[in-house]
C-alpha cells in the first residue's frame, strides 16, 4: 500500500491498539536505550508493548513497557505488531523537550488502527497539543535467540554502577570484548585488546556491587564491541543488570530500569559470539 | 566621522552583551547604524542569506553612560558601518566583568570597532584589553539600502507562545523537516505544521490572542473583515526559524508574528529598551 493512502481514523472503538500515559517520559526514555538503529518493531499485547531493534544479525535489543506503566492500555486482537521509524517516533515524543521540569510532564495518547495505518500519537503539555501521525511500515521478521534460561551456564547479577564506568572507558581501538565468566578466579573478567594494549578488568565475587554469582563452569566468549557500545544507553539508565550466558556463548544482558514514576522496566541486549577461540588463546 | 561610547553599569553590560549575542546568532555580517539617540542593526533581504532579514533597534540612552558621535555631515549625523557581529560578540566575553567598557570608532591599517575593556585588578595598575575589529564604513550612497522595513500588509497578526515551548517543538520538527508550515487565525490560534513522506506532525497553540493594530490614519486593518476561524499560512524555511528561536538570550516582554498568506512571515520581538523585527520570505 502506497504511504499516503495511510489515513486516519477518528472513531476510538476502531483503533486496534490505545496507549494513554500521563508522562510520556516513561515511554521515550526506555526507547532511547534501545535507539542504536532507525528502524524498530513494535509488538502490543494485553502484557504491554514490547519494541526490538536488531543490527547485523547478531544483536538485539528489546525493550518492554508492561500495560501497568501505561494509564491506560487496550489491545484488542491477540497481538498487534508493526515497523516504525525509531528516530521519527522520538522525536515526535519529546516534541515538548526532554528537560524534566518539575510539575510539567507531557501527556501521550497512543492509536493504532491496524496494518496499513500510521500510528496517532497525541501529545499534551501545558494546554498545547501536538498531533503526529507516524507512517507504519510492513513488520520483518525478528530473530529469535532461543536464549533459554535452562541453558543458562553462567549468571551473574551486578549494580550497573559497577558496569557503568568499565562500559564508558571500552578501549574502542578493540575489535572484541572478551568476558570471561568462572567459578574460579578471575570469576568475571573484561578484556580488551586495543592499540595500546591489552586491558583486564576483574570484579570480584564478593564484591559489594555484585548482587548474584553463580557460575557453574569456566567461560570465556568475545563480543564485537561496536555491537555491545550502544547498551552502554540502556547501561546509564539501568539500576542492576544480569549478565547471562548460555551453552552456545550467547549473551544476554538484562537492563532493570526504574522510571520517574519509581516502575520497574526491562531493557534486553542479546548478543552472538565472535568467534570461537582457541585454547591457545587463552 | 567620530563615534565613541562607554558603558560602565554591569546591569547595562550585559544586557548589551545578550543583544549582541543574540544578533550574532542571526546574522554572520550585518550593517551598525548610529545616530545621536539609538543603534541600529540591520539585515538586507539579499538572496544571499536566503531573503532574511532583521532590523533591531536600541536606544543608546538605556546602556551607554557616554555616547557621542558625529556623522559625515551635520544634516545626516548619521553614521552606518558593515560589521561581523561575532567578533563583537567574542570581544565582549572578555568583558564580562569589566569596570567599563569602552567603544570608539578608530583608523588602524583600515576602519576599526576599538573595544578597550577595563578589567577590575588588586594592584593600582588598571588592566584593560584592547579589540580591534575591522569595519567598513558604508558611503552614503548605499544608505538607502538599509531604510526600516514597513510592516507589511499581513493577513493575520498573533501573539507569540512561550518561545521555550515553541523552540523546542521547532527544534524536533527541524530533525524531521526542512519545511515548517506556520498558520494562524483571529481567534489567537496558531498552528505548526510539517509534512513528509514518513509522518506528519502539528503542534496547536489556542488562547494566544491577536495584537491590535490600528493605522496611522485611526483606522483597524483590514484584517477587520476577516473571517476570525479562516487561516492563513506561510510555509518557512525551518533552520531560520529556529535560528531566531535558538538564538534568543534576551527573553521579550512582547513576542508577535505577522503572516502575510504565502508570501512572508515577520517577527517582532518587543524587549522595554530594545525591538528586533525578522522577515522569513515563504517558500512555495
Amino acid at each position: 500500500m502506497p504511504l499516503s493512502t495511510q489515513t486516519e481514523v477518528g472513531d476510538d472503538d476502531q483503533y486496534v491498539l490505545v496507549a494513554s500515559l500521563d508522562n510520556v517520559r516513561n515511554l521515550s526514555n526506555i526507547l532511547k536505550a534501545i535507539h542504536f538503529k532507525d528502524h524498530a518493531s513494535c509488538f502490543a499485547t494485553t502484557n504491554g508493548l514490547k519494541v526490538t531493534v536488531e543490527n547485523a544479525k547478531c544483536l538485539q535489543a528489546n525493550a518492554f513497557i508492561q500495560a501497568g506503566i501505561f494509564q491506560e492500555f487496550v489491545v484488542q486482537e491477540e497481538s498487534v505488531m508493526f515497523r516504525i521509524n525509531l528516530a521519527v517516533l522520538l522525536d515526535c515524543l519529546t516534541v515538548f523537550g526532554t528537560s524534566s521540569l518539575p510539575g510539567t510532564s507531557t501527556a501521550l495518547r497512543m492509536c493504532y488502527h491496524g496494518y496499513g495505518y500510521p500510528l496517532m500519537l497525541f501529545l499534551e503539555e501545558g494546554g498545547v497539543v501536538t498531533v503526529c501521525k507516524i507512517n507504519t511500515q510492513e513488520p520483518e521478521e525478528m530473530l529469535d535467540f532461543d536464549f533459554c534460561s535452562t541453558n543458562v551456564v553462567n549468571k551473574i547479577i551486578l549494580q550497573s554502577e559497577g558496569l557503568r564506568e568499565a562500559f564508558a572507558e571500552l578501549d574502542m581501538t578493540s575489535e572484541v570484548l572478551q568476558i570471561t565468566m568462572s567459578p574460579d578466579k578471575p570469576y568475571f573478567r573484561l578484556s580488551t585488546f586495543g592499540n595500546a594494549g591489552s586491558a583486564h578488568l576483574d570484579y570480584p565475587k564478593d564484591s559489594d556491587l555484585m548482587e548474584a554469582f553463580h557460575c557453574n563452569q569456566t567461560q570465556t566468549n568475545r563480543y564485537k564491541i561496536s555491537l555491545l557500545k550502544p547498551s552502554t544507553k540502556a547501561l546509564a539508565l539501568s539500576c542492576k543488570v544480569s549478565i547471562r550466558t548460555d551453552n552456545r556463548g550467547f549473551l544476554s544482558l538484562q537492563y532493570m530500569i526504574r522510571n520517574e514514576d519509581g516502575q520497574i522496566c526491562f531493557v534486553e541486549y542479546y548478543c552472538c559470539p565472535d568467534e570461537d577461540i582457541t585454547e591457545s588463546e587463552l | 566621522m567620530r563615534f565613541r561610547a562607554k558603558i560602565v553599569d554591569i546591569g547595562c553590560l550585559n544586557h548589551f552583551t545578550r543583544v549582541i549575542n543574540t544578533i550574532a546568532k542571526l546574522a554572520k555580517t550585518c550593517t551598525l547604524r548610529l545616530t545621536v539617540d539609538k543603534l541600529y542593526f540591520i539585515l538586507a533581504d539579499k538572496v544571499a542569506n536566503g531573503g532574511v532579514s532583521m532590523w533591531c533597534e536600541l536606544s543608546q540612552g538605556n546602556f551607554f553612560d557616554e555616547f557621542q558621535m558625529e556623522g559625515v555631515a551635520a544634516e545626516t549625523n548619521e553614521i552606518y558601518l558593515e560589521l561581523t557581529p561575532e567578533n563583537l560578540a567574542r570581544a565582549l566575553k572578555t568583558a564580562q566583568n569589566a569596570k567599563a567598557v569602552k567603544i570608539k570608532l578608530t583608523n588602524k591599517h583600515c576602519p576599526c570597532l576599538t573595544v578597550a575593556v577595563e578589567l577590575p585588578s588588586l594592584s593600582s595598575s588598571s588592566r584593560i584589553v584592547t579589540h580591534d575589529i575591522p569595519v567598513g564604513v558604508i558611503p552614503r550612497k548605499l544608505w538607502n539600502d538599509f531604510r526600516e522595513p514597513s510592516v507589511p500588509d499581513f493577513d493575520v497578526s498573533i501573539y507569540l507562545p512561550v518561545l521555550k515551548t515553541m523552540k523546542s517543538v521547532v527544534e524536533r520538527m527541524k530533525n524531521l523537516s526542512n519545511y515548517i508550515v506556520i498558520e494562524a487565525n483571529l481567534n489567537g490560534e496558531m498552528n505548526l505544521k510539517i509534512e513528509t513522506d514518513l509522518v506528519s506532525v502539528t503542534t496547536h497553540f489556542k488562547d494566544l490572542g491577536n495584537p491590535p493594530w490600528v493605522l496611522e490614519d485611526g483606522s483597524q486593518t483590514s484584517t477587520q473583515e476577516r473571517d476570525p476561524e479562516s487561516m492563513a499560512e506561510a510555509r518557512i524555511d525551518i533552520r531560520k526559524l529556529l535560528q531566531l528561536l535558538a538564538g534568543q538570550q534576551v527573553i521579550p516582554t512582547k513576542a508577535l508574528c505577522n503572516i502575510v498568506s504565502n508570501r512572508m512571515v515577520h517577527f517582532i520581538l518587543l524587549h522595554d529598551d530594545v525591538s528586533l523585527q525578522y522577515f522569513i520570505p515563504a517558500h512555495s
